[in-house]
């Protein structure tokens, strides 16, 4: 397989995946779940570190930094803007399941 | 690239997948959040080691300043306020993306390599959607923010502008892959932020959440070209996956609101639509005092309570609960009825309930309670319009038309509480309010509960 194909391939494979993934989600977690995939580009960081890492240009640099700080603001700000909102979610249990102690058994099983 | 840089930023991307589906149920949410956090926390170190870097210590002094910023920011939001602060972080991301296209491009030319024109183009496409998303995201932070008006704007000849933008675009976009010189990004760039701006001003009040995760998937794309362009995998992975979820995302959310995505961005153009209505009525309407709606309350033998906004704004949720906890005390049937689009996102009123330790087993879902309504002696609607406006149903040409609501007018009385008659954040005046079955408690949601629940405590 050529290089290109490789990279096709990976692409085709992770659409599927991107899809499967929140094909069931109820609307409850919709907000989460945007905020949660938000802070996962946020890895735009490490492209920006690479172009910046690159460079010996005094503009590019600048530039670069820049990029530098707005990913990191994407990626840092993204995961804990969401882990703030699921903090709310936890605790609050479901009306099927009204036994603590059980919750926290299978949560330490897992 | 050593083959244990590889081998990390291919477990990073399986993370990123445990990620996303950990976040698809809520008991495994926060534990895939964490993951997906240290996945990108452990690429970041990586990195360092795929290549020689040069500027190392500016570069780390860059991650701190960002990450402060984003951490500080992220801990400072409201709950209230959050829909907006994924909306600016989504900018900031689809900002960088474009700005390390450009870089590489620069680099490109600077060493004169040779640029196969696949590569041209996906820097091409990075540029253009990154500067969109960069700038939609930041006319949307400023619509939720209330900075600017939450209504749709369109002025005359905004079509033909449009359709302006759109052809220079793709005439930029050909160019660049055909030649790739850095005036043509840098004029695509442009072109990309005027789109952005364009694509989100017509889009009203209560669609915005759904550009928001619209502007959120292109990010993602964006992020995946710059993947190919720099061959870096991770980038791919992530960027694909981001992207491809959160295009089902936007059609899910746009679903929810009985719409398509595309009537969406562009129902505005069409025209003639409610766009008046955006002042307060002057047409009579039935008030009462909390004395009078306390008794109406605590004779009723079941109530529905329609929170919304202005609920979690005014902080009245506390106040609410220890009113239900009051009326259930009575005998009284008592639910609250969620819309899936209460607050600025769906899902936010359950994120702004939750924080208000309402049990979760109260909350109802729409599809649940619908048909429950006929039978309520009372609904209580708190800071809540849109989801309760029959518009929805009725009125063709009203931006909410065919979003699904509440059946609040099908209850014996209404109650809503509203500081003023100012309609609801899709800008639209609620028919609901004038029905002879209504009664409206004007006053700030804390203050008049609070007189609410000293009156049921009285009787």
């Amino acid at each position: 397989m050529n290089e290109p194909m490789v990279w096709l391939t990976i692409f085709v494979l992770s659409v599927f995946v991107g899809v499967e993934v929140v094909s069931k989600v109820s609307s409850t977690l919709h907000t989460p779940l945007m905020s949660g995939a938000n802070a996962i580009h946020g890895i735009i960081l490490v492209g920006a570190i690479l172009v910046t890492g690159s460079t010996d240009e005094p503009v590019a640099i600048g530039i670069g930094l820049l990029a530098v700080v707005l990913a990191a603001i994407n990626l840092v700000g993204g995961f804990v803007v969401t882990d703030r909102m699921l903090e709310m979610f936890s605790g609050k249990k479901k009306p099927a399941r009204p036994a603590e102690s059980d919750d926290s058994k299978v949560g330490g099983a897992l | 690239m050593p083959t244990w840089v590889q081998l990390a930023y291919l477990a990073a991307g399986v993370c990123f997948i445990l990620a996303l589906k950990g976040l698809s149920s809520p008991r495994t949410a926060r534990r895939g959040n964490l993951i997906g956090a240290a996945a990108a926390a452990a690429a970041t170190v990586v990195v360092f080691f795929q290549t020689d870097l040069q500027n190392v210590q500016l570069i780390i002094g860059a991650i701190v300043i960002g990450s402060v910023i984003g951490a500080v920011g992220a801990r400072k939001v409201q709950m209230t306020q959050m829909p907006q602060m994924v909306a600016l972080f989504n900018g900031v991301g689809g900002g960088a993306a474009a700005l390390v296209a450009l870089l590489e491009l620069s680099e490109f030319l600077h060493v004169g390599a040779d640029i196969e024109s696949f590569t041209a183009f996906a820097t091409a496409f990075t540029v253009l959607i990154g500067a969109v998303s960069f700038a939609g995201s930041v006319v949307t932070f400023a619509k939720l923010q209330e900075l600017m008006t939450t209504r749709p704007v369109v002025f005359a000849g905004m079509p033909v502008v449009v359709g302006l933008v759109v052809v220079g675009s793709i005439v930029l976009t050909v160019l660049l892959t055909i030649s790739p010189e850095m005036p043509v990004a840098v004029a695509l760039a442009v072109l990309g932020l005027a789109f952005g701006l364009l694509l989100v001003l017509p889009v009203g009040g209560a669609d915005v959440p759904i550009v928001i995760s619209l502007l959120n998937a292109f990010t993602g794309l964006t992020v995946a070209a710059s993947g190919y362009i720099l061959e870096n995998p991770l980038l791919l992975i992530a960027g694909t996956l981001v992207g491809a979820s959160g295009t089902l995302l936007t059609i899910l959310m746009a679903k929810g609101m009985g719409r398509s995505v595309l009537n969406t961005l562009f129902g505005a153009f069409r025209g003639g639509s409610t766009l008046g209505g955006g002042t307060a009525s002057d047409r009579p309407v039935k008030s009462a005092t909390p004395e009078d709606v306390a008794i109406m309350l605590g004779y009723a033998n079941r109530v529905i309570i329609v929170p919304g906004y202005g609920l979690a704004v005014a902080q009245a949720q506390h106040t609410l609960r220890e009113l239900v906890d009051q009326l259930s005390d009575r005998g009284i049937t008592i639910d609250y009825a969620i819309h899936p689009v209460a607050g600025r996102m769906p899902g936010h009123m359950n994120v702004l309930l939750a924080e208000a330790q309402v049990p979760y087993e109260q909350l109802r879902e729409m599809d649940d309670i619908n048909g429950e309504f006929k039978s309520a002696d009372v609904v209580l609607v708190v800071g809540a319009n849109d989801v309760v406006n029959p518009a929805a149903r009725t009125e063709p040409g009203a931006p909410i038309y065919g979003m699904p609501i509440l059946d609040a007018d099908h209850a014996q009385q209404i109650v809503f509480m509203k500081r003023s008659m100012r309609p609801g954040f899709a800008g639209i005046e609620n028919e609901l309010l004038f029905d002879p079955k209504t009664t409206l408690l004007f006053g700030d949601a804390k203050d008049t509960m609070g007189k609410l629940l000293n009156g049921v405590k009285g009787l």
